[in-house]
């Protein structure tokens, strides 16, 4: 029951302006325009409170963890090691220990390909990716198949973008050992049914790993309610600083995972004769990691857990969709992913004005977009474009953000003729 | 004018529009495929020699405005050139593109100096040069893929 006194979340407006001003880079201008920052995508910008973590970190207590005794190493200890246990709150794992530092999505991925994947599968296993994948879920398990001899199997996409799940059923058979599949499209926005795939693979006891990267930003992530395996994300697309991410694992497999890579941390003792191997999660963090990096997306999941996510949530499909309808009505703009379900993410294509040409005069008006392929070029070669312009949205963007947008886009037909 | 007029100009919207020498040369002596892997720009092209002259060169592919028109000025500009001339009319273009060098880099490139205000958007130099990268990996005979990365 909720409290009396508690105002319903739907009552409150979303204060877009107040959230705006703890982003200090958004205040910008770029090219004598206000800067109009549609590449969240590619990796989100941070409120002022993470980048004061940082300076505060060198400023204060830089030192390294996990071997000092010294005042400043307990310090920077407790710090980062209350940071993962904050990253364990935001994503319900059981355990600290299934909280493992890397440095980003592709890290977590090669991290699982590399142990996981070296240490049980054999030549003939076959993993399943989708056709939506970026790269960073394609090539690790790529190249572990060229290592074991196994086999990569791919879900097919449907024309908007969907994953086929039928298909994935068929893939599904005695030889499948492995699914790593995105949660979010960075290319198309898709958000995945992955609780139906977990579902179908677990009924064959095929473990499952989901890519996070761009489902973080947007979506309340429960891993225990999804019933991954593993999941991997980016610190810095969710408001925090590059060089950082996580993978989360259940425990009972990351325990009998070989550690991927040596070093110091990771151990428990060392002889020339035998190396015992340091307890979860250190058994996957060789070397000094980005202290201030973790302490600082600990900083970040503060400022996102003191957001409203209902509202958060409200806002984002209402820009969604206030960008779908503004840019459809643009003469020969066609939208590439339009699946039902769909967060944070518009690609959009003409016939005869490539991606690179629009992204250029957008930026001349302000406007931030990537403009390529979006390191999915699978997705590319399955919707037949060469690239796409991609606007990606965060809850601090705005309907008038997306109205300059559209006004950009028109500059760019006057510039096409 | 401004940077952005700079760079779409008028003959440079018209190249895109309707490049030249856009077509496959059957049996080119010299061939070469050119892939910029940050955009997915891809182009190949043709060239046949006679006595040191390139007698016949032509391209295909997809890219941005930028990369096909400098393609298609490119293929205009190389006709009846010799390979010794086509080599530093390469690097004047590059020199050009890049903005290293003096000033007047794009003096010496005749037509091809309506290509200058690329220097202005550094992404997109290499949207410039990928087909002058392919040009001199074709006449160098090398097969590989040439890449603007390199």
């Amino acid at each position: 029951m909720k409290a009396a006194t508690e105002i319903p979340s739907q009552v409150r407006a979303f204060d877009v302006a107040a959230i705006r001003r703890e982003f200090p880079i958004l205040a910008q201008s770029v090219h004598g325009k206000a800067l109009v920052y549609l590449d969240n995508g590619a990796t989100s910008q941070k409120p002022q409170s993470v980048i004061a973590a940082i300076e505060h970190y060198y400023a204060k207590e830089n030192s390294n963890i996990h071997r000092g005794v010294h005042s400043l190493s307990e310090q920077a200890t407790a710090a980062y090691e209350k940071a993962r246990g904050k990253v364990r709150a935001f994503v319900n794992a059981r355990s600290d220990k299934e909280i493992i530092y890397v440095r980003g999505t592709t890290e977590a991925i090669n991290l699982v390909a590399q142990s996981y994947g070296r240490g049980f599968l054999k030549a003939g296993d076959e993993i399943i990716v989708s056709a939506m994948e970026h790269h960073s879920n394609i090539v690790p398990w790529q190249m572990l198949c060229e290592q074991v001899g196994a086999r990569l199997r791919v879900i097919p996409i449907s024309h908007d973008g969907e994953l086929v799940v039928e298909e994935f059923r068929r893939l599904l058979n005695n030889r499948t050992r492995f699914v790593s599949i995105t949660h979010v499209s960075n290319a198309l926005g898709t958000v995945v049914p992955v609780k139906e795939v977990i579902a179908a693979a677990h009924d064959r006891g095929v473990p499952v790993m989901l890519d996070g990267a761009q489902a973080v930003p947007h979506l309340k992530i429960d891993v225990q309610d999804l019933g991954c395996d593993f999941y991997a994300f980016s610190g810095h697309k969710m408001f925090g600083p590059t060089g950082v991410g996580i993978l989360y694992g259940r425990a009972e497999l990351l325990e009998k995972m070989p550690p991927w890579q040596g070093g110091g941390d990771m151990i428990s003792l060392v002889t020339f004769e035998k190396t015992h191997y340091n307890v979860l999660p250190y058994k996957f963090e060789a070397g000094t990691p980005h202290i201030a990096g973790g302490i600082a997306l600990g900083v970040a999941i503060d400022y996102l857990n003191g957001l409203d996510w209902p509202q958060v949530m409200a806002h984002e499909h209402e820009l969604l969709e206030y960008a779908t309808e503004t840019l459809l009505e643009i003469p020969g703009l066609k939208i590439i992913g339009t699946a039902k379900e769909k967060a944070g993410v518009l690609s959009f294509v003409f016939d005869h004005i490539h991606a690179h040409d629009v992204g250029t005069i957008l930026d001349q008006e302000g406007v931030a977009v990537r403009a390529g392929h979006h390191c999915a070029m699978p997705v590319m070669q399955r919707f037949g474009v060469p690239a796409t312009t991609r606007a990606s949205f965060a809850f601090y963007n705005t309907k008038e953000e997306i109205d300059v947008l559209a006004r950009a886009v028109k500059r760019v037909l006057k510039v096409f003729g | 004018m401004s940077d952005l007029d700079d760079l779409y100009q008028e003959v440079i919207l018209d190249h895109n529009k309707s490049p030249r020498n856009f077509r496959v040369i059957e049996h080119a002596d010299h061939k070469a495929e050119g892939y910029n892997p940050l955009c997915g720009d891809h182009v190949t092209v043709y060239v046949d020699l006679e006595n040191g002259v390139i007698k016949d060169i032509s391209f295909q592919g997809s890219g941005c405005a930028i990369s096909k028109a400098s393609a298609s000025l490119m293929t205009a500009e190389l006709k009846g050139k010799t390979e010794a001339q086509a080599e530093i009319l390469f690097e004047n273009v590059h020199r050009m593109l890049t903005g290293e060098g003096d000033d007047d880099a794009s003096a010496n490139v005749g037509k091809l100096a309506i290509l200058s205000g690329v220097c202005k958007f550094p992404a997109r130099v290499k949207c410039a040069s990928l087909a002058w990268h392919t040009v001199h990996s074709a006449l160098k005979g090398r097969s590989e893929v040439a890449s603007t990365e390199s």
